[in-house]
C-alpha cells in the first residue's frame, strides 16, 4: 500500500495579503511559509493513522515548487512520510502542477493520493481532480471522513445540504477537509527524524500553463460599522428590511 | 457556444445551476453565440422550464444512473458532448459536482479553467476573469490561454435573471455512458435546513455561546428567517456542532446576502471565510471585538438577552 500525499505551501492565515508590482504580484515580504492546513491537518494526518493501524503502509510526499518550499516539505516529513520529493518548478498553475505530480505517480504507481480541498491561497480546488483525470482514477472531493477495508474505500464527502457515503476501488485520488482527521503538532523526534529523510527534487516535464494571473485587488473597505442599542432590536429588524433589504 | 452544466440532485436542480445558467448566458451575448444547457440524468421538475433562464436548447441523456455524481464518468460525458457540440466556453457551479468534475473536463478538452469566477469575463485584452483569493481576502484576474474555456461560476455570486415565459427545446443526447467508478452507499440530508453554500442568510455561532445545550436560540432565529446555521473552527472541534457547519478560511468559505455572526470573536481566520458576505450583522458583548471592524451592523450585547427577542421581533415581519 503506496499513497502520496500532494502537499503546497501558502502563506500563514495571519499573514498581510498585499500585492506589489503594480498589483501584479503578491508580496511575500515578511510573510511565514506553512503547509496548506487541508494537506497537513486532513490529507497527512488521516495517511499516517492508516499507518499506524498498518505499518506496511508507504507515504510519500510531493511539492511542485521552488528550493523555498524545502523547508515546509520538511514540516511535513517531522509529521510523518518516508520520503519527499519536490519538482522543482515555480509559477506553475493548476493545470501544469497536476501534470507534474501525475508524471511522477505514473511511474511510483501509488495505490492512493490525498491531496487537500483546496490551497487556502489560490481557492481552486482543482489540482486532485486533475490528477485523477490524468491518471484515469476515480475523484472523491471534499472529504470528512477515510476509511479502508482490503481495496476498499469508504469516503463520506459534502455534498449541498448534507453528506454522502461513497464506495470506492482503489487506486483514487481524494480531496480532504474538516472532519477527517485532527491537527497534530510534530514531536522532537519527528523533527530529528526529518532532517534524514530523503527529500529529492525531480525536474519538471516540459509543460505550458493554461492559465496565468494577470492582477489582483483587494476588496472594497467596509464603511464602519452601524451600532444599535442592545435595548432596540427593533430598529435592527428595520435597518436589515429598509435599509440593507436582507430580510 | 457556451455549455451550461446543470446540477441537480433529489430530482430538483440546484441553485448554484440557476446562477450558472445566468451567467452562461450573459456570456453567450458578450460572445456573439448561443448558450445551451446540459442535463446529464433525470429530474422531476419540467425540463423545458429552464429555457426560462435565458437557454434555447437542453442537450439531456436521461439515464437515471447519472443521477449519481460519479467524476470519472461525468467529466468523460460532459467532454465528449462539448466536443460534439462544439462548445467554446463550458460553465460549472462551483460546489461539490463542478468541483468534482470541471478540472477533469478542463483536462480532457485541454482548456484552461478559472474556479470560482465571481465575474463575468472582461474580453477587452483576451479572456480574463476574476475570482476570489485567499480566501476571499482579496480578488485575482486570471487570463485563459487556451482556446476552449472552462469556468466554475462561485455560488451566490450572481443574480439570477428569470423570464416565466422561456421554454427550452428538448435534445436528446446519444452518448454511451461508461462504468461507474463510485457505489453510494448512502446519503445524509441535513433534514428541513438551507443548505449552508446555498443560503441567503447565514446565523452563526461562536464560542461565546457557552455550549452546544444553548444552539436553541441560534436555530430559533435561523428557523424565523429561513437561514442556514454555520460556527466558528473551536466550536466544531470541541464537537458542539458537527464539522460541516465550520466557516473560515480552513472551513467553507460562504458569500450569502446576511452573515448574523453570534458570539463570535471575527478572527482573521473566521474573517476569511465571510467576509464576503453582502450584509454583515454582529451580536458581541465585547465592544472591543474585532468582528465589529468587519461588521456593516452591530448590537453590543449579551447573544442569551439579545437574540431571542430579536427572533421575536423578525418573526412579526413575516
Ligand atoms: C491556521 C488556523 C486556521 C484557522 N481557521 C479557522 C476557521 O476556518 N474558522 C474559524 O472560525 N476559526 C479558525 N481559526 C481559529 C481562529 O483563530 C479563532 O480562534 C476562532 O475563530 C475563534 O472562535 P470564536 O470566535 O468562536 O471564539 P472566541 O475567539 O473565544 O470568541 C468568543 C466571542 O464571544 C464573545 N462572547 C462571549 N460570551 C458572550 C455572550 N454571552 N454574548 C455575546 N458575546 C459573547 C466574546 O466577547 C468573544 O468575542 C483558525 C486558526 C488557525 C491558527
Ligand atoms: N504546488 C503544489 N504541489 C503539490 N501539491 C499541490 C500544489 N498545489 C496544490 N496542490 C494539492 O492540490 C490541492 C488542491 O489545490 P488547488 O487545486 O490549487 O486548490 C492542495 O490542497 C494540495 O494537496
Amino acid at each position: 500500500m503506496k499513497i502520496l500525499i500532494c502537499i503546497s505551501k501558502t502563506p500563514d492565515t495571519t499573514s498581510k495579503i498585499a500585492f506589489k508590482d503594480n498589483n501584479t504580484r503578491f508580496d511575500e515580504s515578511g510573510v511565514q511559509w506553512i503547509i496548506n492546513p487541508y494537506d497537513e491537518w486532513y490529507a497527512l494526518v488521516r495517511a499516517i493513522e492508516l499507518k499506524e493501524k498498518d505499518p506496511s503502509v508507504i507515504i510519500h510526499l510531493i511539492t511542485v515548487g521552488g528550493p523555498d518550499c524545502d523547508p515546509v516539505i520538511r514540516k511535513a516529513l517531522a509529521l510523518g512520510g518516508e520520503e519527499a520529493m519536490r519538482v522543482n518548478l515555480q509559477d506553475a498553475d493548476a493545470f501544469n502542477i497536476a501534470t507534474q505530480i501525475a508524471a511522477v505517480a505514473r511511474e511510483q504507481k501509488y495505490d492512493l493520493i490525498m491531496c487537500g480541498k483546496e490551497t487556502i491561497d489560490y481557492n481552486n480546488a482543482s489540482v486532485g481532480a486533475m490528477l485523477a483525470e490524468m491518471l484515469e482514477m476515480p475523484f472523491v472531493c471534499l472529504a470528512t471522513k477515510f476509511e479502508l477495508t482490503g481495496q476498499t474505500a469508504t469516503i463520506t464527502r459534502e455534498i449541498e445540504g448534507g453528506e454522502e457515503t461513497d464506495e470506492v476501488q482503489l487506486p483514487l485520488v481524494v480531496s480532504c477537509q474538516t472532519g477527517m482527521a485532527e491537527q497534530r503538532i510534530p514531536n522532537m523526534r519527528g523533527i530529528m527524524a526529518a532532517r534524514t529523510k530523503p527529500l529529492k527534487v525531480v525536474e519538471p516535464v516540459a509543460v505550458e500553463n493554461a492559465t496565468q494571473y494577470i492582477r489582483y485587488e483587494m476588496p472594497p473597505a467596509k464603511s464602519g460599522v452601524k451600532l444599535v442599542p442592545a435595548d432596540n432590536v427593533a430598529e435592527l429588524v428595520r435597518l436589515l428590511h429598509e435599509e440593507a433589504k436582507v430580510i | 457556444m457556451v455549455l451550461i452544466f446543470i446540477d441537480h440532485a433529489d430530482g430538483q436542480v440546484k441553485k448554484a445551476s440557476f446562477e450558472a445558467l445566468t451567467y452562461g448566458v450573459e456570456l453567450a451575448k458578450l460572445l456573439g453565440t448561443d448558450a445551451a444547457g446540459i442535463l446529464l440524468g433525470t429530474i422531476e421538475t419540467d425540463a423545458a422550464a429552464l429555457g426560462q433562464y435565458g437557454i434555447g436548447k437542453l442537450y439531456q441523456l436521461s439515464n437515471p444512473a447519472l443521477n449519481a455524481m460519479d467524476s470519472s464518468v461525468i467529466s468523460a460525458l460532459c467532454a465528449k458532448a462539448a466536443a460534439d457540440l462544439g462548445a467554446t466556453v463550458f460553465i460549472f457551479p462551483h460546489n461539490s459536482s463542478g468541483k468534482s468534475v470541471a478540472p477533469r473536463v478542463a483536462v480532457r478538452l485541454k482548456a484552461g479553467i478559472v474556479s470560482g469566477a465571481t465575474a463575468l469575463p472582461d474580453l477587452s485584452d483576451g479572456f480574463v476573469v476574476k475570482k476570489a483569493v485567499f480566501s476571499g481576502k482579496a480578488f485575482a484576474q486570471v487570463k485563459v490561454l487556451t482556446d476552449i474555456k472552462v469556468i466554475s461560476v462561485n455560488p451566490n455570486s450572481f443574480h439570477i435573471n428569470k423570464n416565466d415565459s422561456g421554454s427550452a427545446e428538448i435534445v436528446p443526447l446519444n452518448m454511451d455512458v461508461p462504468p461507474a467508478t463510485i457505489k453510494v452507499v448512502s446519503v445524509q440530508k441535513v433534514s428541513g435546513e438551507v443548505p449552508l453554500t446555498e443560503a441567503e442568510i447565514v446565523v452563526s455561532g461562536g464560542r461565546g455561546l457557552k455550549g452546544p445545550e444553548n444552539w436553541g436560540i441560534v436555530e430559533d432565529l435561523a428557523k424565523a428567517l429561513h437561514a442556514a446555521t454555520a460556527c466558528s473552527r473551536p466550536v466544531a472541534d470541541s464537537g458542539w456542532r458537527p464539522h460541516h457547519e465550520h466557516v473560515g478560511q480552513t472551513g467553507i468559505q460562504i458569500a450569502p446576502d446576511l452573515y448574523i455572526a453570534l458570539g463570535i470573536s471575527g478572527a482573521i481566520q473566521h474573517l476569511a471565510g465571510v467576509n464576503r458576505s453582502k450584509t454583515i450583522v454582529v451580536i458581541n458583548k465585547d465592544p472591543e471585538a474585532p468582528f465589529f471592524k468587519a461588521a456593516d451592523y452591530g448590537i453590543v450585547g449579551d447573544v442569551f438577552d439579545v437574540v431571542p427577542r430579536l427572533t421575536e421581533e423578525i418573526k412579526k415581519l413575516a
